[in-house]
């Protein structure tokens, strides 16, 4: 049970997600609308905080997408300055020896010298430049200019990165607050529960809600909102600095990407349908692994090894099919995307090359644009994706919220009767209840206990013999008829009362992560040593825990499995013993417990009884035999009750269950 | 890790192959800077037309054999990896399968199944990503640094001091943080616990009170999740904005250098401009390859419990010349001792008895004493440590274990079924058996009544385990399957223990006359069930305490005695 809870956990490693979520696709919320306005009130406290987040972020995103077109103009102004040598190159390596230009003479006075034949060859932009050249000392890069540009681009990067981290520092404080805010909600909400509600819930289920589904939530507020600003951002800040550099690039770039689109949507869409198939498979393979394993001496003593191998190897070979099926079209996802980005690379290239020589574009735009070009796929694949990370939080969020707002337990009523001295009268007055409503477990039972009786209730495994105890207890409520101790109706005390009264061994023992002595105190932690003593004494339990190596101190491991069963009975019979309750609820031990450790148990389950109204669940002819009343139930009625030899008398369905144990074989 | 790589072998071609291939693509995308480069340089400088389209084309057929490399690299990778696995898989359930009881239970049920499953799947996924990203990565990052050397050697050492730096950060990040990763999840595994334990003492905790005490234990846990988990989140969150810091340095240093080369003529424009690219290449290679080794840790301790599985060596063999048991089936126990391998202390001592065919033997004793352990030695699910387990007269060694357990009905504690159909279930030992032998070995064991009253009867289907079934229904299917057999040697290990006490009785009405020739051996911790054994075995400690029949015992056997009036009251036992 427990390993198999923990493996269903899944263990979530350090960073390098990469694209899997997106593959997965996940299941939807119910109401999607309404969930998300409830995760954004959770958020409302810290309204503050997520406003500078948001600022720091836009900021943050803003300066990041100046940097490319600042650097394209450095590189234009060296180009310039590139173009400007070049031409001067030429030119003065053209000239007749011996001649030098004249102190300022400009690249007008030179173009006047030359024969206009030769210059209608010239192309119109490269004699602009060349009028402006000074052609009196070698011209050269303008490392002022582009010293200064590269000071103001530096210190953009800086506050860039600045803000990103603060506003990433600031927003992991608020998720992780209201992810723990939201544990503690739902193991509050467990203890606020009626017993009912986790008759049809597994504890997996409300464990993934504290681990697995806070977790999604907190992963989404932690990076979703933010990525989904600066995914916007960043997409309108780039088609502006694109448009403002060329409109014909800005066209082509716009085109192509709807392509990589439609792929994505392509492969996402089949891809997922495979990864579902593959998870099926796994899970085929995984329960078929784990049943050959667990019937292990079977498939042996039945020599089924060869039939078991040859069922794995053909769901085997289905996962491979599927396996590697998704695994390809999934792969494929990141080279689509480079492939396409390559493309519209080489249509930027040449285009801009052709836009450069037609002196309508500059170099650095060129590489500007590029480079916007490789930041663009990845805030759009992002917005793509946040509909299906908003889908999956918000089904995670639903769950959580649904949780909590399940029914609670009816409220104690306000001014509770407190009982000074119990005595252990019990009444059932016409009792009636059902788990369900149209399945009465217990009809018009009336019985009187008095102080001190004990009280034993048999009957086969599943006929209900629990439910009288749940009822005592109150973690349930009769549906009709009274409950009274000492003749109040227990409708009219505090639950915490009611439960202080009784001390409950049961079968099922409960003992947790932490030393002997913990857990025998539990409950009473104010309870002196001596005191802790003297009732493993008289539980017959003194002896064993000083037998191990830490004594009290011994801590009881996570599955509690580092003692065995019957010394966990021996131990919970110390914890009633040291609760002192006047009243009793026994539930006997049936098997696993060895012969002498039972006579043990039952030693001590007398010396508890003594002088105290108690319900035993009898499974043992001792304990019916001596009891002053038995209730003997069947599919969920009270068949018969009495004494012992006058049920044995009536000869009806106690007397049957009693002989059959007895039949010759 | 390194172990497991043989089992690539067979694609070693095609591994090869898509070495090739993924070569080609990273050449390809290498070639793009370069003739970008050439645009710049010789197009728009020297403003030719011509050239620019010329170029463009060749790096559009470039960009398609790139891509088409690609697209078959990914095929390849992937069919290597789920291909991989696969054998993986299958040889492990093999080995598993060979494995004996002992073998099984050094490494538990639980872990068995997660290394058969979970650690597979972790292992192939570091090989598709390994194949698919990783692999290309060195070459990415090599084939870059000779590209951009070429180009600028003067302006290489950038993309050193970048990647220096990067990756100086990842590893302090990761010595800080990785230690936490560890932590966080142990205190996930910690509040899973602790609710758990809510969850499942729910009644005790109502019942002493303690709402109060468990909410605080719980809250301890979870401030320390919520303060570690700050912790780790603070310091990944340096990752993303240092990273763009490095890129966008990397890219002012390179323009600012290249001015300097450019002003004095040892570098063109556009090869500044490709050289930027380049150094994004290299970097990013260089962030792919520091993948392999936050990955290879968390991969190797998969392969690491793989290898151990398919390492662990084997005990019980067939023996190399077998011989034939003939006989009716009598089983002789001859001084046997037996301890678990490692253990101090055996778990049997020289336990010496005969199970005649036509006769029942029980065996009792508290749990402990070592009861089941005798039965589990004789279809050799654990062998002896010494003495001798004898079958008409030949030590369970010397017979093959396939031909031995056939011989054997064994039936279990606890009824394990398998998915399949009642009839199924009933067939397992003998898949070859007939409608009527079915029904036969289903009414003996009490099973006719349930069967009938369910919609498909002997064709219904039985899920996993068995789930569907209660745990006495379960436990008469596994008679009725051991009673197909036909076995000369009956094995009951406490197995009527889920069965209400009128079931019970008529069973062991028919099982009389069914198993009338053959030995019987019970396994019971209820006196009742062996009252009219022929013979019983009283186990103590790992000892023999007494054998005989019920009164004998009562009269001479003081721990059976004791046994028998934890059970019985006097009156019962004289009512008997």
């Amino acid at each position: 049970m427990s390993s198999r809870e923990k493996t269903n956990t899944t263990r979530r490693g350090p960073g390098f997600g990469g694209h899997r979520g997106m593959m997965r696709g996940g299941e939807k919320p119910k109401d999607f609308k309404k969930t998300m306005k409830r995760l954004i009130e959770y958020l409302s406290p810290y309204k503050k905080s997520v406003i500078v987040v948001i600022i720091f972020a836009i900021v943050s995103t803003v300066f990041t997408i100046l940097g490319p077109r600042i650097l394209g103009n450095i590189t234009n102004q060296i180009a310039d300055d590139y173009v400007n040598i070049v031409v001067y190159e030429q030119i003065v390596d053209n000239l007749p020896q011996g001649i030098t230009l004249p102190k300022g003479t400009t690249g007008d006075d030179i173009l006047k010298m030359v024969p206009p034949e030769m210059i209608s060859e010239v192309p119109q932009n490269r004699l602009d430049k060349i009028k402006n050249v000074d052609f009196s000392q070698k011209p050269h890069i303008q490392f002022d200019v582009i010293g200064k540009t590269i000071l103001l681009l530096i210190g953009l990067y800086l506050v860039s990165g600045l803000f990103s981290y603060l506003q990433g520092w600031i927003m992991s404080g608020v998720t992780q607050k209201i992810s723990y805010d939201l544990r503690k909600k739902i193991l509050n909400k467990i203890h606020r529960l009626p017993l009912k509600y986790f008759d049809n819930q597994t504890h997996g289920e409300v464990l993934s809600r504290i681990t697995n589904d806070v977790d999604t939530v907190g992963q989404t507020l932690n990076q979703g909102m933010t990525q989904m600003i600066t995914s916007v951002i960043t997409i309108l800040g780039i088609l502006v600095m694109m448009l403002s550099i060329n409109w014909l690039l800005t066209l082509v770039a716009v085109v192509v990407l709807p392509i990589s689109f439609v792929f994505i949507s392509f492969i996402v869409k089949k891809s997922q349908k495979l990864f579902k198939r593959q998870q099926d498979t796994l899970a085929d393979i995984n329960g078929y692994v784990e049943e050959i394993y667990a019937g292990h001496n079977i498939v042996k003593a039945f020599n089924g090894e060869k039939r078991a191998l040859k069922k794995f190897n053909s769901i085997n070979e289905d996962l491979h099919d599927s396996a590697w099926k998704s695994q390809f079209l999934s792969g494929l996802l990141f080279p689509i995307m480079d492939i396409v980005g390559n493309v519209a690379y080489v249509a930027i290239a040449v285009l801009g090359g052709w836009l450069a020589i037609n002196n309508k574009l500059m170099i650095g735009d060129i590489q500007a644009f590029i480079q916007y070009m490789r930041q663009f796929t990845q805030p759009i694949t992002q917005v793509a994706n946040i509909t299906n990370v908003l889908q999956s939080t918000a089904a995670a969020a639903e769950r959580i919220f649904e949780f909590l707002e399940e029914q609670e337990e009816v409220e104690d009523i306000k001014n509770p009767v407190v009982l000074e001295a119990v005595k252990g009268d019990v009444e059932f007055d016409n009792v009636k209840f059902g788990y369900e409503p149209d399945q009465v477990v217990i009809k018009d039972f009336s019985v009187k206990v008095k102080a001190g009786q004990q009280i034993a209730i048999v009957g086969p495994t599943g006929a209900g013999k629990t439910t009288l105890v749940n009822l005592l207890m109150r973690f349930y409520d009769v549906d009709s008829g009274v409950i009274k101790i000492d003749g109040i109706d227990i409708r009219d005390m505090k639950r915490e009362d009611i439960r202080k009264m009784f001390g409950m061994v049961l079968q099922d023992t409960w003992l947790f992560n932490g030393t002997i002595k913990e857990n025998i105190d539990y409950g009473n932690p104010n309870k002196s040593e001596s005191e802790i003593i003297q009732a493993t004494k008289n539980a017959h339990v003194d002896y064993f825990i000083h037998s191990l190596p830490e004594g009290y101190d011994t801590i009881i491991n996570e599955e509690a499995d580092n003692i065995s069963q019957g010394e966990k009975q021996l131990l919970t019979i110390a914890r009633a013993m040291l609760d002192n309750p006047p009243m009793l609820i026994l539930d006997e031990a049936t098997s696993s417990v060895d012969t002498r450790t039972e006579i043990l148990i039952q030693k001590a389950m007398e010396k508890l009884m003594k002088g105290r109204t108690t319900f035993v669940i009898a499974h043992r002819l001792s304990t019916i035999k001596r009891a002053d009343l038995i209730l003997v139930i069947d599919k969920g009625d009270i068949v018969e009750k009495g004494k012992h030899d006058e049920l044995l008398k009536k000869n009806g369905f106690y007397a049957s269950l009693y002989n059959s144990q007895f039949k010759e074989s | 890790m390194l172990k497991l790589l043989k089992y690539l072998k067979p694609y070693i071609l095609l591994i090869l192959l898509l070495l090739g291939l993924t070569y080609a693509q990273v050449m390809a995308s290498l070639a793009l800077p370069d003739y970008m480069a050439k645009i710049v340089n010789e197009g728009i400088v020297n403003q030719d037309q011509a050239l620019i389209w010329r170029t463009g084309l060749t790096m559009i057929l470039v960009t398609l054999g790139g891509a088409l490399a690609t697209v078959i690299a990914g095929y390849l990778s992937a069919k290597i990896g789920t291909g991989f696995s696969k054998n993986l898989r299958k040889v492990v359930f093999k080995k598993v399968e060979s494995f004996s009881t002992e073998e099984f239970n050094n490494f538990s049920t639980a872990s068995l199944i997660t290394r058969s499953t979970n650690d597979i799947q972790q292992v192939q996924m570091v090989v598709i990503i390994l194949f698919r990203m990783v692999l290309s990565a060195p070459i990415m990052g090599i084939g870059a640094v000779i590209k951009a050397n070429n180009m600028a050697p003067s302006m290489t050492w950038i993309m050193g001091v970048a990647v220096v730096v990067l990756l100086t950060m990842i590893i302090v990040l990761f010595v800080v943080a990785v230690p936490k990763f560890k932590l966080v999840q142990e205190l996930i595994d910690k509040l899973n616990l602790v609710t758990r334990q809510n969850l499942t003492g729910l009644k005790v905790i109502k019942a002493f009170n303690t709402e109060d005490y468990e909410k605080d234990k719980f809250d301890n846990v979870n401030k320390d999740l919520t303060k570690i988990n700050l912790f780790v989140h603070r310091i990944m969150v340096i990752m993303q904005p240092t990273m763009m810091l490095v890129f966008n340095l990397t890219t002012i240093a390179i323009i600012w250098i290249g001015a300097h080369r450019i002003n004095v003529g040892e570098l063109q424009i556009g090869d500044m401009m490709a050289f930027m690219q380049y150094a994004m290449q290299v970097i990013i290679s260089f962030l792919m390859i520091s993948i392999i080794f936050i990955l290879l840790p968390r991969a190797s301790v998969s392969a690491q419990r793989i290898s151990e599985v398919l390492e662990a060596s084997l005990h019980i063999l067939d023996p190399k010349k077998p011989k034939k048991a003939m006989g009716q089936g009598q089983v002789v126990f001859k001084n046997v001792t037996f301890s678990y391998p490692d253990a101090d202390v055996p778990v049997l001592y020289n336990i010496s008895f005969t199970a005649k065919p036509g006769e029942t033997t029980a065996i009792i004793g508290g749990t402990g004493s070592g009861k089941s352990t005798i039965v589990n030695l004789i279809p050799r699910f654990f062998d002896v440590t010494s003495g001798e387990v004898l079958i008409d007269g030949v030590n369970v060694k010397d017979i093959k274990k396939k031909d031995l357990r056939r011989r054997i009905g064994y039936i279990p504690q606890k009824g394990v079924l398998f998915s399949g159909t009642i009839k199924s279930n009933i067939k397992y030992g003998k898949p070859t058996a007939t409608e009527h032998e079915v029904l036969e070995a289903a009414r003996v064991a009490q099973a006719t009544e349930f069967i009938s009253k369910l919609e498909n009867g002997y064709d219904s289907h039985v899920a996993q385990g068995g789930s569907n079934f209660s745990g006495g229904q379960k436990q008469r299917l596994a008679i009725a399957r051991a009673i197909l057999l036909n076995p000369d040697i009956y094995i009951f290990d406490d197995s009527f223990s889920a069965l209400d006490f009128e079931t019970d009785y008529k069973l062991r009405e028919e099982l009389k006359t069914i198993t009338k020739n053959s030995t019987v051996i019970i396994v019971a911790q209820r006196i009742g069930t062996m009252l009219h054994a022929d013979k019983i075995v009283v186990l103590d400690n790992g000892r023999i305490v007494g054998v005989g029949k019920h009164k004998e015992l009562l009269k001479n056997c003081e721990i059976y005695r004791e046994i028998a009036n934890s059970q019985l009251s006097e009156k019962e036992l004289e009512y008997e």
